[in-house]
């Protein structure tokens, strides 16, 4: 006991919140998260141990049981009491256990697909739909060039008609900030929150 | 998120565990359900932390405002496990406060969102 200074509602009255952006490896999640967050994008280690079995073949050597994965999140300060945390999804298959823990109080997800390996992003859309987190897709358009529709893209996807779909610019502050605008609306429709989505 | 990535097993995955040195060899610390975006801030001050173990006293100096579990693991380069257990310590001495989020069964909260909405329309 330090001090009489302990009621917790006088010290921490702050929310946080968090939307995750999920895409395959290299899609530019991290980008995504650094055009709009208020701090570099930072990053951080969760750690596995012994559930990774029967993943990795190390030929001989004698398996590790523990192993990490690196988180990289920004932070958008809302209000003093409302803090909004956006965390990229790890890339690869291999780390799935994280999802679940991701997934866990996540209000929503922006699906970041690279037309050029849109079977990337089929894991995530996959997840998302399974677990009944809403999501939008947003499809990164790296060098401007357009190369196809967000219909076509929604057709490869095999996304329902109800998930919005957006072309965008990860690197594009502009852009990154009409994607969540787009999600945290479509969070509300879905929640029966927004009038015009019923 | 390049080479790094395959870099999976690091250098024979002795850092890995090190960490837990840290924490006496603990590595798991439910008892609070501390998860990467509860909010933590300390009730001691930074000169009162001064005599606590450097990793110790290096959380309660971060969190004289409200960070994140993930942001003190960030900025401590120490993995979210290890970070759980230390604040877990913290919390139990009543150092250092928490905030969960919001639970994932209850409908998302309209005030919330409203104001998750309007800020990101802002910046």
């Amino acid at each position: 006991m330090v001090s009489g200074n302990s009621d917790p509602r006088r010290r921490l009255t702050a929310t946080a919140v968090k939307l995750l952006i999920a895409g395959g490896f290299g899609v530019g999640k991290t980008t995504m998260v650094g055009s709009v967050s208020e701090v570099p994008p930072l990053r951080t280690e969760e750690m596995l141990t012994s559930a990774s079995e029967g993943v990795d073949d190390l030929n001989g050597v004698e398996a590790k049981t523990t192993t990490t994965v690196a988180l990289d999140f920004g932070r958008i300060t809302i209000n003093p009491d409302l803090i909004l945390y956006l965390f990229g999804t790890p890339g690869q298959d291999r780390f799935w256990f994280m999802w679940d823990e991701l997934a866990t109080g996540a209000l929503g997800a922006v699906v970041l697909a690279d037309t050029r390996r849109l079977e990337s992003c089929f894991p995530a859309v996959d997840f998302f739909e399974r677990r009944g987190l809403p999501f939008v897709v947003g499809v990164n358009c790296f060098d401007g060039a357009y190369r196809y529709g967000t219909e076509e893209v929604r057709a490869a996807l095999d996304v329902s008609a109800s998930v919005p779909m957006l072309l965008c610019d990860a690197r594009d502050r502009e852009s990154t900030k009409q994607v969540l605008i787009t999600l945290v609306q479509h969070v509300m429709r879905n929640a029966n929150l927004l009038p015009t989505g019923r | 998120m390049t080479e790094q990535d395959e870099a999976w097993f690091d250098e024979a995955a002795g850092p890995l565990v090190r960490p837990y040195a840290v924490t006496g060899g603990r590595t798991r610390s439910d008892q609070f359900g501390l998860d990467m975006i509860t909010l933590v801030v300390s009730l001691m001050s930074v000169t009162e932390a001064a005599g606590l173990p450097p990793e110790y006293a290096k959380i309660v100096r971060l969190c004289q405002r409200p960070l994140s579990v993930a942001e003190v693991a960030a900025h401590i380069d120490l993995p979210l496990p290890v970070v759980k257990v230390l604040l877990s310590d913290l919390i139990e001495q009543n150092y250092v406060i928490f905030r969960r989020a919001a639970p994932v069964s209850e409908t998302p909260n309209k005030h919330v969102l409203q104001a998750v909405l309007d800020g990101i329309r802002k910046l």
